[in-house]
């Protein structure tokens, strides 16, 4: 698959002739209502960073209540409940699947496979103002009576749309529609990136030449398109239920001594369906994350990654795995209990194939010639913290230790560390690596080394001893721990400590919204493919790439992404495109 | 250089939190001591990965940072490294999820002379049933519920006459006998845990869930509510006496039985519970021997 001279004559020409691409006439067409995936791309991700911002903001708010606790007037019990569930709705949803996806997913499946844009480009902007619609319904319920919903980001009825819980009207029923426009909207998206991989690729360019980061936004968005609905029919029915007074997930409830009219519905159904949407969802945002960190990875080593094609089955394994694991967030549910003996068995099985990945991307250090730039010090950093956040997990899905731990503070400390901190690790390495192919000018590299120790030495000083407190039987969803035989003095001692780095760690990223701003006008100029890289989306003829990235032909693909260090070759780099003669030639 | 350091920083620095950490699981007073052992387990298996991960990546660092002139090696697979990998993986994994499932098929067999008592949730306090002389709880459903009949026992079923209504108040447990949970809520998802106890289980409404355990050691222990129910979700606690039988016995004597309350009730000596009210409290004249 790999060695030079490797000719693409198997590889039939495209059978079917180029369609002429949508060509934008105006401003308007260009900027605003762009058909360019690369500006729906920046339109993406511009979107889910504002909004990641409010996340950001309501993560400091929790952290001053729960470091300081009986300190600010301003946050009541039910504030807080609003808080952490928006902040983790944000997070989860309209940050990490939309800028994974939706952003490099727009940005780089085309480059990458050699297209000159997604195959449905109008549908593809639809997506893109759909996300923005679901954006501002999330938005109001911030302004409509009784706020945003506190239900926690798992909306679990019957709490959701009872009154004991803040935001019951308009809170959940905003947040329910927002979540049904995004799934309209990730769908059309979704199918774009789907088709585009299966159908676009250029001459040469087999699936098992693809890089891995097209790899793993390819299977994260075919999760995606089957998690969704899950999530969607669950939105709608507790909709149904809180509207039209519907039973589906509410059964006879006495609430405050009044008895409601609903009957005979299973508040279980709905925990099925969200998790069935959720477990999926932690891969949605994983996967893409394994492909992009696994690039960086070989770029920045000079090295080709290790074992790619385990490195390719171990993405799909995970991802028809990740579809039958999902009742481990349910052990204590009440479910019954001997569905446990599965879903552990099935959720230790996907230990597996994961563990492998974090081998080989280790493996792919070893015996490489390690550049320590940015988009490496974070693809290392991801390392750290998605192993530590991958191995809490053997404790959470091994049924019994669950038991004890489920609810607990051990829980937000896995999680934050396995798909907030990881994920965003390497959302912040792939920014660095390929701000200069989008903007043509380099991040600055002192703020970037700022941002890089604070955030990672950070995050993982807020986030490990969070652990301990969960061992110690703090729960979760607590607005204030009060009164209690077990816990001592010092843990609100250390959770005034994690409040405090928290906030250093959030100070640092505002650092880095000013590098993304400043270096446009002021970073260094990039010059071409600056990282030596050789996936296509380096290779084309201008930089930035333009509108239908390729000018007069696509590229011709003669060889795999990983063509590093070749024994022979000139250059430590050999792109995917060079001509196979040419490259003997360089190399004699 | 800086970061093979620092890797290493992060891996002794980790294994230093680990055993220094004042922050550990509390004593505990059931008969899970297994969940902990599968936890100790769980601990040496991945703890061993993780920092062999680390150590290696800082190994990696130091060797094979880039050189002038320096190039990487070539090499696309080692298949026997990886089938090597892989197995040794699995192995690991079947390490931790065999006492697991193990302790997991204890965890929901409960035991046959394990006594049976109810945990009913509402929004946010906690209220008690245990069965009376003829050791059965009686039949309940939410439809039954009102004023008088707070747990919404079945007024036709004779098993729940004799049944001892705790309302708002402490339970008590006899130690060394095992128990099952018998769970109810009567409107939002509740759940019951004592950290020391280390089971826990939801409470759903319109439906009875179940765990069970042996109280080993007498004490008070708080109980919290374990999944989130509202506005009011930290602050529904309650408390677990643990004590010798005969201590046990005498409290049990004490308490009311849902025939007692409902006469009184209708007397109008006193009406026990206000539901309205988060922390209800017994009113005036409303215990009796």
């Amino acid at each position: 698959m790999a060695s030079i001279g490797a000719e693409v004559a198997h590889v039939p020409p495209a059978e079917v002739a180029e369609v002429e691409l949508y060509h934008p006439r105006s401003w308007i067409t260009k900027y605003v209502f762009s058909q360019d995936a690369k500006v729906i791309a920046i339109q993406y991700s511009f979107t889910a960073i504002a909004i990641g911002i409010v996340a950001l903001v309501l993560s400091w708010m929790m952290r001053l209540q729960l470091g300081f606790p009986n300190t600010f007037d301003f946050i009541e019990a039910a504030d807080y409940y609003q808080f952490i569930t928006m902040h983790g709705m944000i997070m989860v949803i309209y940050l990490l699947t939309a800028l994974f996806l939706g952003g490099f997913g727009n940005y780089l499946i085309p480059l990458m496979v050699g297209a000159r844009d997604m195959v449905f480009p109008y549908v593809n902007m639809l997506s893109y103002w759909v996300y923005l619609l679901a954006v501002i319904v999330l938005v109001a319920s911030f302004f409509v009576p009784g706020g945003p919903t506190g239900a926690g980001w798992t909306l679990y009825p019957p709490q959701a749309i009872l009154s004991g819980t803040p935001g019951s009207g308009g809170g959940i029923l905003l947040m329910c529609v927002s979540l049904a426009l995004f799934i309209v909207g990730f769908t059309m998206g979704g199918l774009n990136y789907v088709v585009t991989v299966l159908q676009a690729r250029t001459r040469g360019m087999t699936l098992m030449r693809m890089p891995l980061t097209v790899w793993g936004i390819f299977v994260a968005t075919i999760l995606a398109l089957l998690a969704f609905p899950a999530l969607f029919v669950g939105a709608v029915m507790m909709t149904l239920d809180n509207v039209l007074g519907t039973s589906f997930f509410m059964p006879t409830i006495i609430e405050q001594g009044e008895k409601l009219g609903y009957e005979g519905g299973s508040p279980l159904l709905f925990q099925h369906l969200f998790w069935f949407f959720g477990h999926p969802e932690v891969y949605i945002v994983a996967l893409p994350g394994f492909g992009i960190v696994s690039d960086l990875i070989a770029t920045h080593a000079r090295r080709n990654i290790f074992g790619y094609r385990m490195m390719v089955w171990a993405i799909v394994i995970i991802g028809g795995l990740s579809f039958v694991v999902w009742a481990h967030h349910m052990y204590v549910s009440g479910m019954n209990p001997w569905f446990g003996f599965f879903f552990a068995t099935t959720t230790l099985i996907i230990a597996v194939p994961t563990a492998i990945k974090v081998y080989n991307w280790t493996l792919t250090l070893w015996k490489g010639s390690i550049h320590f730039t940015l988009p490496m010090l974070f693809a290392i950093a991801f390392i750290v913290t998605f192993v530590n956040g991958g191995i809490t997990g053997l404790f959470l899905g091994n049924a019994v230790i669950d038991v004890p731990l489920s609810d607990t503070m051990f829980v937000v400390a896995h999680f934050h560390m396995v798909m907030g901190v990881a994920p965003i690790l390497v959302i912040f390495g792939a920014i660095y690596h390929w701000y200069p192919l989008i903007t043509g000018r380099m991040l600055n590299e002192w703020m970037g080394q700022f941002h890089f120790w604070v955030t990672f030495i950070g995050a993982y000083t807020i986030f490990l001893p969070l652990h301990y407190l969960g061992f110690l039987g703090v729960p979760r969803r607590y607005f204030e721990m009060g009164e209690t035989s077990f816990i001592p003095e010092s843990a609100a001692t250390l959770n005034a400590f994690v409040s405090v780095v928290a906030l250093i760690v959030g100070f640092a990223q505002l650092v880095f919204f000013f590098n993304m701003a400043w270096s446009v006008f002021k970073g260094k100029r990039a010059g071409r493919n600056p990282w030596g890289a050789t996936t296509l989306e380096w290779q084309t003829p201008d930089l930035p790439p333009t509108h239908g990235n390729w000018g007069e032909t696509t590229p011709v693909v003669y060889r795999w992404a990983y063509g590093y260090s070749i024994p022979g070759a000139e250059r430590d780099f050999v792109p995917q495109n060079e001509p196979p003669d040419r490259v003997a030639a360089l190399g004699n | 250089m800086i970061v093979g350091f620092i890797l290493l920083l992060v891996a002794v620095g980790t294994v230093a939190f680990h055993f220094l950490s004042p922050w550990w699981w509390t004593p505990i007073a059931s008969n899970w001591g297994y969940i902990d052992d599968a936890i100790i387990i769980t601990f040496w298996v991945t703890g061993a990965v993780f920092i062999g991960i680390i150590v290696f990546m800082a190994y990696c660092a130091f060797r094979y940072h880039h050189k002038r002139g320096g190039r990487a090696v070539y090499e696309p697979e080692n298949k026997k490294m990886e089938v090597w990998l892989t197995v040794l993986t699995s192995v690991g994994v079947a390490v931790m999820l065999a006492p697991g499932l193990f302790v997991w098929n204890q965890f929901v067999t409960v035991p046959e002379d394990a006594t049976e008592f109810e945990a009913l949730g509402q929004q946010w306090q906690w209220s008690f049933r245990l069965p009376g002389k003829d050791g059965k709880l009686g039949t309940s459903d939410a439809q039954h519920i009102s004023g008088e009949n707070p747990f919404g026992l079945n007024p036709g079923d004779p098993n729940g006459k004799d049944d001892v209504l705790v309302l708002g108040d402490d339970l008590h447990l006899p130690i060394n006998k095992p128990v099952k949970a018998l769970l109810r809520s009567i409107d939002v998802l509740h759940d019951f845990y004592v950290p020391e106890f280390r089971a826990k289980m939801d409470l759903v409404p319109g439906a009875v869930t179940f765990f069970w355990f042996t109280p080993t050691r007498t004490g008070t222990f708080d109980v919290l509510c374990f999944e989130l129910c509202g506005v009011g979700h930290h602050a529904m606690r309650g408390k677990v006496v643990v004590e010798e039988e005969s201590a046990y016995q005498d409290w049990l004597n004490e308490q009311t039985t849902y025939a007692q309350s409902v006469a009184q009730s209708r007397s109008g000596a006193g009406v026990r519970v206000v539901l309205t009210d988060g922390e209800a409290e017994p009113a005036e004249g409303g215990s009796t021997d």
